[in-house]
Parts: structure tokens; C-alpha cells; sequence
């Protein structure tokens, strides 16, 4: 069971690292600008995934509620951009604001006036958001389908609130950020596209980093004490309270970066990021790019996101069904996900099976041999 | 209340529901003695476990651990006081490697801050190898937990809690399933460990506890029935009558 530990070749590894990088800084001229958006959210998707395999992955804690952080983390991205875009529109505030009569910038926007403080403000709202509604559950040992639950009806609450207020946030209809101007050019634009593209492609790297550090050494292992056995982590002397609302802090963080990347490259946040079905599919990227990998987690949120635009494209309204037997698939016959098995023993049972590679002798069959030697 | 005792339970009582799993149960420990702690099924053995180490709160009574109170302590402040605790059947982290399982009960402080900033300390290092050395578990250092034969299970998690440095160890039953080599070779284990510990041994096996040579306590529907050395115990008609049984005529 290689859950948690990654070994890969020292070469394999270089060569890997020359492709990526080079595939990164040439895929604005290799794909057209609408795929390489596309790619570009993808990849910011994937942030949010590292997160849901640090919580989930790693500590056991199935949150279906993501969707809160990645919005929350969205929502900073466009009320900034709309606030420094409004110069035009009657009264200097975003041009929604008519629509509802609202003459008046409701006070929580004017802080996000400043880039600085929206720099901030995307991951650490979400990360205190996190944090305190789980250390709320966690204290109360909440834990296992009802930790899962709890997290879906945040999400609810969250996703009927942000609904009705439009007179503050423009309700259903989200905050459009394409036509929103930064550094002088049109957000939508492609040149500000591309680097994007560059941005979230260093920002994945940096995360999947950031999220090797956390759960390599002691405090990583504490992470699969706790999902594999909690009270004996608590009569060893540790506190799994205090690990898990950090965890979960970190992964609402991730979140709210991903959401960020994702919103400025859609070109709009609204409450749809709080859906139930799209925070049930980042778990699902995670399933199938294979729990407890980090890596599997990045994999599947691009794979299946990608494999999902053209499958809809070639074949409208298929894709809910290729996704639930997507699911049924890993659940089923890869329960490590696909990553997992690659470094667990999948391709040589695989091969085994097809007949290519020689069973490997087990201790029984050993004796059996034997025996059948001697007895000759 | 003696001063030289590390810990006193004093007419412990614990209700569920109208069952008494404890009832009035008085016992009194000294540094660095060996107890053993028998007792047929449901005699409250694992309860009375339950109650020091924080799982299980009192519904009657006072624990006094080092002359403070632990009722109402969660487990992991009751487990940096000092208490260390062995379960019944082997609770180790089977996904981590001996020696990760090791760092685990020795890391102090243990505060996330702590653990994921700094690296372990030579002298916790110098402290792994040795309990690895005691429990034979050297050559498996690298190798997941969960790959281990259920005898050596237990002995990692013998040096788990020897390496929290309890004052107090609490051992549920350390040799079930053990052979009986390993169960010799553990209760020498235990006994090199009372004296500069205080251990608490609870089994089922007469053999084992014959062979740790200590003070026995005989528990009974929630209650200390008896106690004093095997011997006494033996002769005692009490405990003849409720577990050892009737000699047949």
C-alpha cells in the first residue's frame, strides 16, 4: 500500500521536470488561445484538488463543501478587479450597483480597493473560513459521514446566501470579471490570458510543493495517524483538533487561490461555484487521479476536466454518464486511484495477467516446487 | 492518601445507562511498582483503563494522577501529564514505517508548529534506535507496521508507549496471541521496566502473570475484590468462587 510515499527514478524524474517546463513556457504557442484557456483553468482547478487530497487524501476528512472556499476566494479576485473598473459608471462603483438602486459602495468593498489587501484577502478569507468551521466540527468530534453532510449544508447555506444578494454582490448573476480592466488591459484580453496561463502553471508547482512540504515528516504522518486511527493519536499525546482545523485551513486557503485563477480565467464568479455537484467533483478528481498522491490529485483535475470539455464537445450530454462510470470504474477495480496503482503492484498484476511477466514466487509455491523437485 | 503514591482512585463509579461498569473501586499505586490486573469478562478491566486515561469520565469519584485530579482531562493532555496506554489488540499506525511510528510517541513538544518546522531532536533519534534494539524490530525499521507479524505488532507498540516516557504505562493484555517465547520474553520486557516506571499489566493469562512476580489486584463487577501477591490471591476463597472456580471434588 504506497498511499504516501512517492520514489521515482532520479532521472525519470529530471527528464520529467525538462518536459513540464518546457511544455509550460511553450503551450501559449502551441494551442490556440481558447484550448490554452481552457488548460489554464484547468490547471487552477488542480489547486483545489491538492487540497481536497491534503484533507481527505491524507487525514480522512471527505469535505463536499470546497465549493465555499473556492468561491469565497473568486469573489475576492472580482470584487477587486470590478472596484478598480468602475470609474465610469455613476457614482464610481461597479455598474451592477444601478440595476438595484444602490448609490452607495456597501462597506465590506472598500478594502478591496487595494491590490495588496485582495493579494491577501484570496487565501487567507478562505483559509479563516475553513478554519473556523472546522475547528467548530472538530471539536465536537464530528467526524465521518457526518463531517461530510455538515460540509454539503455549509455549502447550501452559503450558496442560498450568496444567491439572494444582489443588492450587494449581484446575487445569481455573479461578478463578471472579463471586461474588467488590469494593468491597463482588458482582463479577457489574450495577452493577459497567456500570462495567466504562466501564473497558475508556477502557482500549481509552488502549491504541489507547499503541499509536499506539509505532510512530508513528523506532522504529514500525524495526518495519516489521524485517518487511520485518531484516538490513538489523541493517547499518544497529541491534540488531532489543532491538526485537522490546520489541515482544513490550508486546504480552504488552497481553495481560494484556485478559485481566484479559475474566476479570472472564466471570466466570472457567481454562486454556481457553490453548487453541490461541482464540490462532489473535485473529490472525484481525486478519487480517480489516486488519493494520498498529491501528484494524482493535479493529474485528475486536468485529465478529467480536459477529457470533459471535448467528450461534451464531440457528444453533448454524455459526460454526466462518462464521469459516473468514471467513478463507478475507480471506486470498483482501482480503489487507490489511477496514480496509486501504477505505484502499488497494478501494471505488473497487469501484465502478469496478460501473461508478459513471471509470477513472482511466493513462499507456498516455493515449497510446492520443491517438493515436486525432490520427489523427481 | 500516601505521598510516595503516583495514583489513586478513590470510589470510582461509572454508570451506562444504569449498569455499573465501576462500582466504588478503590486502588492505590507506588512509584515504580509492577501491578497486574485480572479479572473475568466484564469486570470492568477496560473501563477502569477508560476512566485514567480519559476516555470514559467518571460518573462517581476522584482519579488523583502525581497529587492532581484527571477527571474530566481530555486524553491527550492526561497522555502529556505522564499516562501511557496500550490497547488490547495492537493499535500502531499500520501505513507508517517502525521507525515513523516510533517518532511519533517520542517528538516532544508535540505541537504541529513543532513537528512540521523542525527535525527531530539526535538525542530522540539516539532514543528510536535503542527502544528498536529492545524490541528486536532493528532489521524492520524501514518496513511499513502493517507488514509486521502480529507478535512484533505488539512489541512496537510496547516501544511506542515506552517511548512517550510515561510515568505511568497501562498494558491490556501485551501477550494476547503472542507465543510463548515472546510472552517469557515480554514479561521480562515489563518487569525491566517497573522500578523506574510504575506499570500496570491487565491480562487473562495465569502463566504470564505468575511469571511478572508482582502484586496482583482481582477485579470483580467493577470492584476490587482482592489483592496482594499470587499466592495470596490463590488461597483467596473469594476469588476461587467468582474466577478461578470451584476446585472439583
Amino acid at each position: 500500500m504506497s498511499l504516501s510515499k512517492i520514489k521515482f527514478d532520479k532521472k525519470i524524474v529530471l527528464s520529467f521536470w525538462i518536459i513540464l517546463i518546457a511544455l509550460i513556457i511553450a503551450a501559449p504557442t502551441l494551442l490556440p488561445v481558447f484550448r490554452l484557456n481552457l488548460l489554464g483553468r484547468y490547471l487552477s482547478l488542480s489547486i483545489v484538488a491538492l487540497g481536497v487530497d491534503l484533507i481527505w487524501g491524507y487525514t480522512g476528512l471527505l469535505s463536499l463543501g470546497q465549493g465555499i472556499f473556492f468561491a469565497l476566494g473568486g469573489y475576492c479576485a472580482a470584487m477587486y478587479l470590478q472596484i478598480n473598473s468602475s470609474s465610469e459608471f455613476p457614482n464610481n462603483i461597479p455598474e451592477f450597483f444601478a440595476l438595484y438602486g444602490v448609490e452607495k459602495l456597501p462597506f465590506f468593498w472598500e478594502p478591496f480597493r487595494s491590490s495588496a489587501f485582495t493579494f491577501f484577502a484570496i487565501w487567507i478569507i478562505p483559509a479563516l473560513v475553513a478554519g473556523l468551521i472546522g475547528f467548530l466540527v472538530f471539536r465536537n468530534r464530528i467526524k465521518g459521514v457526518y463531517f461530510s453532510i455538515l460540509t454539503q449544508a455549509s455549502l447550501l447555506v452559503f450558496f442560498n446566501f450568496f444567491n439572494g444578494q444582489q443588492k450587494l454582490i449581484n446575487g445569481t448573476n455573479g461578478l463578471k470579471t472579463d471586461v474588467t480592466q488590469l494593468f491597463g488591459q482588458m482582463v479577457g484580453s489574450d495577452s493577459l490570458q497567456r500570462i495567466f496561463f504562466w501564473i497558475t502553471a508556477i502557482i500549481v508547482i509552488a502549491a504541489w510543493f507547499f503541499a509536499k512540504w506539509v505532510v512530508k515528516g513528523r506532522f504529514g504522518n500525524i495526518l495519516i495517524g489521524i485517518r487511520d486511527d485518531e484516538p490513538r493519536v489523541r493517547f499518544t499525546g497529541y491534540n488531532p483538533v489543532i491538526f485537522k482545523t490546520i489541515i482544513f485551513s490550508i486546504a480552504g486557503g488552497l481553495a481560494g487561490i484556485s478559485g481566484a485563477l479559475y474566476t479570472v480565467q472564466s471570466g466570472i464568479v457567481s454562486p454556481q461555484f457553490m453548487t453541490v455537484p461541482f464540490s462532489i467533483e473535485m473529490v472525484i478528481w481525486v478519487a480517480v487521479g489516486g488519493r494520498g498522491t498529491l501528484l494524482g490529485a493535479i493529474l485528475g483535475a486536468v485529465f478529467i476536466n480536459y477529457a470533459k470539455s471535448l467528450v461534451s464537445e464531440a457528444l453533448p450530454a454524455s459526460w454526466m454518464f462518462i464521469q459516473g462510470g468514471l467513478f463507478i470504474l475507480v471506486v470498483t477495480a482501482l480503489p487507490e486511484g489511477v496514480l496509486g496503482w501504477i505505484q502499488g503492484d497494478g501494471p505488473r498484476n497487469l501484465l502478469q495477467r496478460f501473461g508478459l511477466r513471471r509470477k513472482i514466487e511466493t513462499y507456498p509455491s516455493l515449497e510446492v516446487n520443491n517438493k515436486e523437485g525432490i520427489n523427481e | 492518601m500516601n505521598k510516595i503514591d503516583l495514583l489513586n482512585l478513590i470510589d470510582i463509579t461509572v454508570s451506562f445507562e444504569g449498569f455499573l461498569a465501576l462500582n466504588k473501586l478503590n486502588l492505590n499505586l507506588k512509584k515504580g511498582e509492577l501491578r497486574a490486573v485480572i479479572g473475568p469478562n466484564g469486570a470492568g478491566k477496560t473501563t477502569f483503563l477508560d476512566v485514567i486515561t480519559g476516555k470514559v469520565k467518571p460518573t462517581k469519584g476522584e482519579v488523583i494522577f502525581k497529587g492532581k485530579s484527571l477527571v474530566g482531562k481530555r486524553e491527550h493532555k492526561i497522555a502529556r501529564l505522564g499516562v501511557g496506554r496500550k490497547f488490547q489488540s495492537p493499535r500502531i499506525f499500520e501505513n507508517l514505517t517502525v521507525r515513523e511510528n516510533l517518532e511519533i510517541s517520542v517528538s516532544t513538544p508535540k505541537s504541529p508548529l513543532n513537528l512540521i518546522n523542525k527535525s527531530i531532536k539526535d538525542e530522540q533519534l539516539n532514543e528510536i534506535e535503542h527502544l528498536m534494539k529492545i524490541v528486536n524490530l532493528a532489521q524492520k525499521v524501514d518496513s511499513k507496521a502493517g507488514s509486521l507479524s502480529h507478535g512484533q505488532k505488539q512489541w512496537l507498540e510496547i516501544a511506542m508507549l515506552v517511548g512517550q516516557k510515561p510515568d505511568l504505562m497501562l498494558v491490556d493484555e501485551p501477550v494476547a496471541g503472542l507465543t510463548d517465547e515472546e510472552t517469557d520474553l515480554t514479561a521480562d520486557l515489563l518487569k525491566s521496566l517497573s522500578g523506574e516506571n510504575t506499570v500496570v499489566v491487565i491480562d487473562h493469562d495465569m502463566e504470564f502473570i505468575r511469571r511478572l512476580d508482582s502484586n496482583v489486584s482481582v477485579l470483580n463487577q467493577g470492584t476490587v475484590l482482592c489483592e496482594g501477591t499470587m499466592e495470596t490471591i490463590q488461597k483467596d476463597q473469594k476469588v476461587i468462587d467468582v474466577y478461578l472456580g470451584r476446585p472439583e471434588v
